[in-house]
């Protein structure tokens, strides 16, 4: 055995509380986004990622105290991402517990940033977070959520973000992002060939053989998906399940 | 009975809470500390550790930690070393060369092959020395009693240790080449993944070394 599939259920969070998440039975409250994590660790999730989408940035500290909580009673790693902008709001999510923090915008209009956190806490910690569109000839960057365009080629961008420091690249097709069709593996493979740390695919995902495909198709290393999970569709085991039956190697 | 006292060694880098709440979780009243008095009254000792080797061994240095390191391991109480902190255990590394290590275990961390993919960040297999396959060993090392015969940890790291005695290493896992996963020399255990993120399986450990730990307070 060599490369082991990891598959990540993302949870978007806005004023600490899950903004999709499905009422498991037994779930006390499904807005917690603690309660929600430590189901889906339960469920065999290999890791999870928490993305803020608060807009204003008072509320962020509330995400600093929802990741102390995770620390409690998460065993898994976590990744934390959405509105980082320099090494201090990096710095207080990872002493609160967090084991990774996404970059995204901020780190697009000031690279620096990559290094900086990379610097201070190893490229481990320090995840790119790419959201790509297709264009003619090859895939362009966008920020702010997909709203914004670069003008930068994702392969580019990926290839800088890894030499800074990046420790792993998490990418997202907004041509997929919630259509349900499946992931962009054209996207995923133009990544995986020019980077040589692990790649997270996202965007897409309907159904359990879309994630079998990231891997074989794609190459990826990782696998993300929010709402089959949320909404109580599928669980991780299943996924697992579902991969491991198209000769996927996975933790079970 | 009383929880075990366990000291999280904390010399200002990285994040040590989530091997301290892992280590509370399986029953340890677990302390992040560089207080020597704590480190010397401890019934166990754990040394985390993530980034660089030459950096870490920098701010252990500062800390004051390397002779209480050394005291503790002399002592023959329970010592874990954990990622970066089982590798500071080496004489030296190749990611940072002219610094020494604590030389508790002789031999070099070296990079893994650049015919894989670096860092080696997932989750793998353990083959345990004695345990299933009976390869190796007489018997599985006790830190992996109760455990199932394969059990997964997560791991993230571009270096490994190379201990200058083999038979030191009680488990590795298979990343395309052999790794060393996890060493035993007398009442020092260290391994390579993060128990604190492995699950049930990481617990798991935790808790064989809380037992350990427990041995001494009693």
């Amino acid at each position: 055995m060599t490369r082991v599939a990891r598959v990540i259920p993302c949870l978007d969070v806005t004023d600490g509380r899950v903004v999709k998440g499905v009422n498991f039975v037994g779930l006390r409250d499904a807005g917690d986004p603690v309660e929600l994590a430590t189901r889906y660790d339960a469920e065999g999730a290999d890791e999870v990622v928490f993305l803020d989408i608060t807009a204003s940035s008072d509320q962020r500290v509330t995400m600093v105290e929802v990741v102390s909580r995770a620390a409690e009673q998460l065993f898994i790693p976590l990744t934390v991402g959405g509105g980082i902008r320099d090494t201090d709001s990096a710095r207080a999510l990872l002493r609160a517990g967090a084991d990774k923090v996404s970059v995204n915008t901020a780190a697009v209009q000031r690279p620096e940033l990559i290094s900086d956190i990379a610097g201070d806490f190893g490229n481990q910690c320090v995840v790119c977070a790419i959201d790509a569109k297709r264009v003619d000839n090859g895939y362009e960057v966008f920020v702010h959520g997909g709203r914004t365009a670069t003008g930068m080629d994702a392969r580019a961008w990926a290839e800088r973000a890894v030499a800074l420091g990046a420790g792993e690249i998490l990418l997202t097709s907004m041509d997929r992002d919630g259509t349900r069709e499946g992931f962009d593996t054209g996207l995923i493979r133009a990544i995986v060939d020019v980077v040589g740390v692990p790649v997270i695919a996202s965007g897409g995902v309907g159904s359990l053989e879309h994630l079998a495909l990231g891997v074989l198709d794609g190459g990826a290393d990782a696998v993300l998906a929010a709402s089959i999970f949320h909404f109580g569709e599928f669980t991780v085991a299943q996924a697992k399940d579902a991969m491991a039956a198209r000769g996927v190697v996975v933790r079970r | 009975m009383t929880a075990p006292l366990v000291a999280v060694l904390d010399y200002g880098i990285g994040n040590l809470r989530s091997a301290q709440k892992a280590l509370q979780k399986v029953g340890a009243d677990a302390r992040l500390t560089s207080d020597p008095a704590v480190i010397r009254d401890a019934h166990a000792a754990v040394l985390p550790g993530v980034g660089n080797f030459g950096a870490c061994m920098s701010a252990v240095r500062t800390a004051g930690l390397e002779d209480l390191v050394h005291e503790r391991i002399g002592g023959g109480l329970p010592f874990m070393g954990i990622c970066v902190g089982m590798q500071m255990l080496f004489t030296e590394s190749e990611e940072s060369p002219g610094v020494t290590g604590l030389d508790v275990v002789s031999g070099v961390v070296r990079y893994l092959p650049s015919s894989v993919k670096r860092p080696q960040m997932q989750w793998n297999r353990l083959r345990v020395k004695g345990g299933g396959d009976g390869v190796g060993l007489a018997s599985a090392d006790p830190m992996f009693a109760s455990l199932p015969p394969e059990p997964w940890m997560y791991f993230v790291h571009s270096l490994h240790g190379v201990p200058s005695d083999r038979s030191s290493i009680v488990a590795t896992v298979d990343y395309g080449c052999e790794v060393t996963a996890a060493i035993r020399v007398g009442n020092v255990f260290a391994v390579q993944f993060h128990p604190e993120k492995s699950a049930a399986d990481g617990l798991g450990l935790l808790r064989n070394f809380v037992d350990a730990a427990r041995l001494v307070a009693a």
